[in-house]
């Protein structure tokens, strides 16, 4: 189907960095043999797979040609930020921060939760002196990178990320914050997130990639998340890329019996975005929300693909996402959900609704229901408009011009999905983004 | 109320429209003055909110012919922004849901927009809250419903009472209230016509859309009009109202031909 071993891939896989402790207090080598052993199939698998193209049915909608054209570079050496510079990304609610400034962790920057207050949130690379163990049962055993040139490669390059545990039992009362920082151009990343959370613990984590430029670069994310039974996650991607920038992702995430998982999905920034979200539901009785918006403009592409996968009895998924694409933008949704049989009495519901705020943007909305169980109950629905003509009349008989009446209600469409984010700063502050995006100042 | 003539805020002579190739407004005449209030009846269909959404300028409707002047100035000429700010109010059949805009933004936004455009200070957002709480009071509205989204879940009196707010925060020269009694239970029907009269002056003026007599008990028309098939087919004083609660509409067509009659 296409050329075995891709330029592309093969430029991104040609310097990796080592095995090797990024912490100068790690006191040994650690003994990750395993890891050697992944990456190296993980190299193998990239340097055989294809980049995907429009003749593949998951990649129709988005050509990554552009992004092929372009050449990566890896970080050699990420520069060091100052305080001041978090300050604009800063969330008070947070308790821990782990901080990649290029991919790179930054000590300085971030404030680890270490082990003890039922809460571990710190490097992998660390990590692999102490969660040895757990590290083995749970990296790279959610997302599965065989048949993925993307996640291949992210794979191959493994040797940090962020690792957030919280302890069986425990509620972690504050969101644990995530903060990729991308500094440079013409550089490809590939941040790995994995998260733990034990029975019946409690955790949120905003896992968020802002820009300090407006280069092209390359982010290429792989996030595990391991929802154990009765657990409860929330767990926020904010994708604030700069406008040059490519976004390539991919989260997966186990559900336990009884288990949670709430994810609210931002995309607002990137020239090319993708989001893979994968939830496998591992356990009876477990509950999914999922939500998202990507506001875009310009000639951005903001692509999701979602597959929720319930593999067995009462499990609840509840889906809406929203697309809000103005100049010649476009935005893809393709929402897959799966239920196998003996998925009995499952509960779905998926909405994509989307909002087009001018002639040449356009958008892909594609539900994907596939139903191999009888005592169920799916729904889903597609809704690409404009404005209701009666909303705007309504708020221009109270004096609000034309503009500003569009801006305000472009501005409530999307805020319905902001306000799901169960933290306050963050909400506030993309409620302003997203009134900048809008135009509906007025309402600020 | 309407001993000494006030002068005549709205004037409208031969107004027709259409909507989707059809003629719904087939020549309408009704002058209003200061400190009157005109009630409009009429079977469903007859054109009432026609007529109510072409005066506040709802772009679905095209105007075919006729006039409207607001204090002497040509209405159909402004945008319904310019019309809201000129003191023209729509009290809607129905009001619009908004989700995701809290009511507190939207009628704050309303109210500055609005008084900025007649050259008045704004208000912050802390001496709206407090100024918007005093009005609600008149109206026995929850201040929850501030931070709810505009309409949105609101029972039919709950948004018909968020209308009358919003008139008391835009404080207008003529309101044209779209059947705002529809769906209301008698206490609401007695505080909202409270509300409306509360705000009535010797510079404003109120045309009520309605169906019932018992609005009009609270609130005394000087003049009620009959609207059929996109016309006004018969005026006459407060009692016109009565008799009309009493024998339906049938014999309004009757009489209205008889009167063309006389007139030829
Ligand atoms: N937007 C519209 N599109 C098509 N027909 C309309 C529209 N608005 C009103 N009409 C028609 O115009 C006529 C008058 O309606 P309306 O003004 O709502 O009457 P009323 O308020 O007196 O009940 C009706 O026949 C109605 O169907
Ligand atoms: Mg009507």
């Amino acid at each position: 189907m296409n050329d075995v071993g891709h330029p592309f891939l093969r430029g991104l896989l040609a310097r990796r960095s080592p095995l090797t402790p990024t912490t100068p207090t790690a006191p040994t080598a650690p003994s990750v043999s395993w890891l050697l052993a992944l990456r190296a199939e993980a190299l193998e698998r990239g340097s055989t797979l294809a980049v995907p193209t429009t003749r593949d049915e998951d990649w129709r909608f988005t050509d990554l040609v552009p992004l092929t054209r372009t050449g990566f570079g890896p970080v050699t050496a990420a520069p060091s930020l100052g305080a001041d510079a978090l300050a604009p990304f800063h969330i008070p609610e947070a308790g821990a921060r782990l901080v990649f400034v290029d991919g790179c962790f930054s000590a300085p920057l971030s404030v680890i939760a270490a082990q003890g207050g039922g809460l571990f949130a710190g490097s992998l690379a660390a990590a692999f002196h102490t969660h040895d163990e757990l590290l083995h049962t749970h990296l790279t055993r959610l997302a599965d990178f065989r048949d993925d040139a993307f996640m291949a490669v992210n794979t191959a390059h493994l040797h940090d990320g962020a690792l957030i545990v919280a302890e069986a039992g425990h509620a972690v009362p504050q969101p644990v914050h995530v903060l990729h920082i991308s500094t440079l151009a013409d550089v490809a990343i590939h941040p790995r997130l994995l998260v733990v959370a034990y029975r019946d613990s409690d955790l949120t984590v905003i896992e968020d990639h802002v820009s300090l430029h407006h280069g092209a670069c390359l982010s290429n994310a792989v996030s595990e998340i391991a929802v154990a039974a009765g657990a409860r996650v929330r767990h926020i991607k904010l994708q604030r890329a700069g406008k040059a920038a490519f976004h390539v992702a991919t989260t997966t995430t186990h559900v336990e019996r009884d288990a949670r998982y709430h994810a609210v999905g931002i995309a607002l920034g990137a020239r090319l975005s993708r989001e893979n979200l994968h939830v496998v539901q591992a356990g009876t009785g477990t509950d999914c929300q999922l939500d998202g918006l990507a506001l875009i403009g310009g000639r951005q592409i903001a692509d999701t693909h979602s597959f929720v996968d319930h593999a067995l009895p009462d499990g609840t998924s509840c889906q809406l996402h929203k697309c809000i694409a103005a100049g010649a933008a476009h935005a893809v949704f393709n929402g897959r959900v799966l239920v196998r049989e003996g998925a009995q009495r499952t509960n779905s519901a998926q909405q994509c609704r989307s909002l087009l705020l001018s002639g040449k943007a356009h958008i892909d909305a594609k539900p994907q229901l596939e139903i191999f169980a009888d005592d169920v109950k799916c729904s889903h629905g597609a809704a690409i408009g404009q404005l209701e003509a009666d909303e705007v009349f309504y708020l221009r008989t109270r004096g609000l011009d034309e503009v500003a009446a569009r801006n305000i209600l472009t501005y409530a469409f999307a805020a319905e999905i902001v306000g799901r984010i169960p933290v306050r700063s963050v909400v506030e502050r993309l409620r302003a983004e997203v009134l900048q995006q809008t135009g509906a100042r007025e309402i600020a | 109320m309407s001993a000494s003539v006030g002068k005549v805020l709205l004037a409208v002579k031969g107004l027709t429209a259409a909507v989707g190739g059809r003629n719904v407004l087939k020549g309408i005449d009704l002058t209003v003055r200061a400190g009157e209030v005109h009630a409009i009846m009429g079977p469903n269909g007859s054109g009432k909110s026609t007529f109510s959404k072409v005066l506040a300028g709802h772009p679905v409707y095209e105007v075919t012919g006729g006039e409207a002047l607001f204090d002497g100035v040509d209405l159909l000429a402004l945008t319904p922004e310019a019309r809201a700010r000129a003191g023209f109010f729509l009290g809607f059949q129905y009001p619009v849901e908004v989700p995701g805009v809290a009511n507190a933004q939207f009628l704050r936004l309303a109210y500055n927009t609005v008084r900025g455009g007649r050259g008045k200070d704004e208000l912050d957002p802390l001496e709206f809250d407090d100024f918007v709480r005093e009005k609600m009071k008149l109206l026995e509205m929850d201040p929850a419903f501030l931070d709810r989204s505009v309409n949105e879940g609101f029972s039919g009196g709950e948004k018909k009472r968020n209308e009358i707010l919003q008139m008391a925060l835009l404080e207008p020269r003529l309101a044209l209230l779209d059947e705002t009694d529809s769906g209301l239970d008698i206490d609401a029907l007695r505080i909202v016509a409270g509300g409306v009269n509360h705000l009535r002056s010797a510079d404003n003026a109120v045309v009520l859309v309605t169906h019932y007599q018992r609005l009009l008990n609270y609130i005394v028309p000087d003049f009620v009009h009959v609207m059929d098939g996109g016309r006004i087919v018969l005026t006459g004083g407060k009692e016109l109202a009565l008799e009309l609660e009493a024998r339906g509409y049938d014999w309004v067509e009757e009489a209205a031909r008889s009167k063309a009659a006389r007139a030829a």
